[in-house]
């Protein structure tokens, strides 16, 4: 859709909401109805779409495949845990923007070496300085090497004094967490309308041409990368304040080809498929690591979820978004 | 550091480099080659691993044969490991975009894990060095040097001179040569690239596998040797260039002792370092050190 659009397509547009209101309510009735373990396991999941969400920035919008994505995550989760007392509680508006900082000054200057490379040399070097920040994590004592750290107290949401948010009931975080990804989807389809997202589209589709036509496209790739780190240090944020518990193997590569993979899953290229990618990818690891269903061989659950990525990348390029299309194709 | 401590790790350095440059080339050259990132390929250095440590007992009492035995089963199985692979799985992946091939291959490492993991267990193992090669050769007056680590050199060695040999002065060699640097253009030209193809990947496996089985008494065989071997893999082959076997050559010797030497002197860094030279090789040179496509 580009210019104004005309009356069909605004009537298009409030239609194609629907399903993602009825999702929204799904979600959010989930505390009420499940237990504790389904309110868990939808807040994994929505953080996951947070994650999936920020890593589609990178992919589907700028065409900039990086496998080094956990270590933003990573880095927003020890940002929360390491900068919380553990004393008593922090104030969120200091623990927030500080782990959102962290996230974007790595992205920073890992962006500015590795945006230098192209194609294969910046997926390659993405993935090292994940490593690299893996490491700092699980050799150093900067953050209890490989044991972890905890986070004792979830930051207090207060505003002059009156408690706006008690983000230790579950409830409450679950919504907060609910609330996080609602405005993640939305500051992501906003920015793809703007001038900015138009311009990372260009660089996605021919960044020669773009060059051509003036924009330097070097600044709008780094602000994507920073932006979309930021958006995974929420994820890592939210998911350190939910276990309490953070240690260095949400850096880990396969945290980085787990989230490249809900992206895929879902469909390159789609805000939508992002978060579907991303309740796929759960929902799969639910099902093979289900003992009632495989019995012992739940154990080995990552041989059938490895022979299904293969299955699933091979079959369906375009994602499970795009399984619509590719069914109408067929016929 | 005294000047016997300073040839040890030395020494340690340059076995490490080689050892890296036995997986590294074969990831440089599928990938310049076929155009094929494969994450799986650290799987084929565990899969050497497990490979000396699970055939070892049965080629003793078998075979009556010792480490060389092992050694020769060992690769001829690869090579047909290596041949089935590229023929049933990564023949698809050649025309598929790098994300896909990323993930396709990151699912085979998955099914490599949990294949090794039902077939022979997660456990750590040691693997024994050979009679023959146990002992240890003098340095200076004090020191002495493991045998076993100066013969895995000279395996390296000798199959950096059989690398160059095949690339350098073959007809095989050089179409392999041509493809890395134009695929397209040997297609044209007539080559049977179905078959360089699979020698090519074939060779690929052999190397890690080869890697894995000699790396296996001085490394020992556990789970994540893969996965760790392959990162470094890939930083070898980004520092080097894509496609450069020369280049995979210089970066893992480069690799080895900014490894090696880190951990006498940075021990807490060590891991670090190595991503740290990366990223000061790509501020100087953005494709490598030699690029070639």
């Amino acid at each position: 859709m580009s210019g104004q659009p005309s009356g069909r397509d605004s009537r298009h547009r409030w239609q194609s909401l629907i399903p993602l209101l009825a999702l929204l309510a799904l979600a959010a009735s989930v505390p009420v109805f499940g237990g504790k373990y389904y309110v868990d396991l939808a807040a994994k999941v929505m953080i996951l779409a947070i994650f999936a969400l920020s890593l589609e920035l990178l992919v589907g919008q700028t065409g900039l495949v990086s496998f080094g994505h956990a270590a933003f995550f990573g880095i927003g989760a020890y940002a929360a845990a390491l900068l919380s007392p553990q004393s008593g509680p922090a104030s969120i508006w200091l623990l927030l923007p500080a782990a959102l900082a962290a996230a974007g000054l790595y992205a920073l200057a890992v962006g500015a070496l590795s945006l230098r490379t192209r194609g294969v040399y910046f997926i390659m070097v993405t993935l090292a300085f994940a490593q690299m920040a893996y490491y700092v994590f699980h050799d150093t004592q900067l953050g209890g090497g490989s044991d972890g750290v905890y986070l004792y107290f979830r930051p207090q949401v207060d505003l002059a004094g009156v408690r706006l948010l008690d983000l230790d009931r579950p409830h409450v975080f679950y919504l907060f967490v609910l609330a996080a990804l609602v405005l993640t989807f939305a500051l992501l389809a906003t920015m793809q309308r703007s001038r900015f997202g138009r311009a990372l589209a260009g660089i996605r589709v021919n960044e020669t041409r773009m060059r051509a036509a003036g924009f330097a496209t070097f600044p709008y790739k780094l602000a994507a990368f920073v932006v979309a780190a930021m958006l995974a240090g929420l994820a890592g944020f939210l998911n350190a304040l939910k276990d309490g518990y953070v240690n260095p193997e949400i850096l880990s590569w396969h945290q980085s080809g787990a989230v490249l993979l809900m992206v895929i899953l879902g469909g390159i290229g789609s805000l939508r498929g992002a978060v579907l990618g991303a309740v796929a990818f759960v929902g799969l690891q639910e099902l093979y690591q289900s003992q009632a269903l495989f019995g012992a061989l739940a154990r080995h659950w990552q041989l059938p979820l490895g022979l299904t990525i293969i299955a699933l990348v091979a079959l369906m390029p375009k994602g499970l978004i795009g399984l619509p299309a590719q069914m109408r194709a067929r016929r | 550091m005294d000047l016997a401590t300073f040839l040890i790790q030395c020494l340690n350095a340059v076995q490490y480099g080689l050892l890296l440059f036995l997986v590294a080339s074969g990831l440089t050259l599928i990938f310049g080659i076929m155009g094929v990132i494969n994450l799986a390929h650290g799987s084929f250095y565990m899969i050497g691993a497990y490979m000396a440590y699970a055939l070892a007992p049965w080629v003793g009492t078998t075979l009556g044969g010792g480490f060389f035995t092992t050694l020769a089963i060992g690769l001829a199985l690869s090579i047909v490991l290596g041949y089935l692979l590229e023929w049933g799985f990564f023949s698809f992946l050649y025309e598929r975009e790098h994300l896909q091939q990323v993930l396709m291959t990151y699912g085979l490492i998955l099914v490599f894990e949990e294949l090794r993991s039902i077939l022979v267990g997660n456990d750590v193992h040691g693997v024994a060095v050979p009679d023959w090669l146990a002992g240890s050769v003098p340095l200076g007056d004090v020191m002495t040097y493991p045998t076993y680590r100066l013969f895995i050199s000279g395996v390296c060695i000798a199959v950096v001179f059989g690398l160059y040999i095949v690339l350098a002065r073959t007809r095989l060699g050089m179409m392999i040569r041509a493809g890395a640097s134009n695929r397209e253009m040997v297609q044209a030209m007539g080559v049977n690239i179905t078959f360089l193809y699979r020698v090519v990947f074939a060779s690929g496996v052999a190397l890690a596998v080869l890697a894995g089985m000699i790396a296996a008494p001085v490394s020992s065989v556990y789970p994540n040797m893969g996965g760790q071997v392959l990162i470094v893999s890939f930083v070898v082959v980004v520092i080097g260039g894509i496609g450069s076997v020369g280049g995979a050559l210089l970066a893992s010797l480069l690799v080895g002792l900014v490894d090696t030497f880190g951990k006498v002197f940075f021990p807490e860094a060590a891991g670090v370092l190595v991503y740290l030279l990366m990223a000061a090789i790509l501020l100087w040179k953005p494709e490598g050190l030699f690029r070639q496509t």
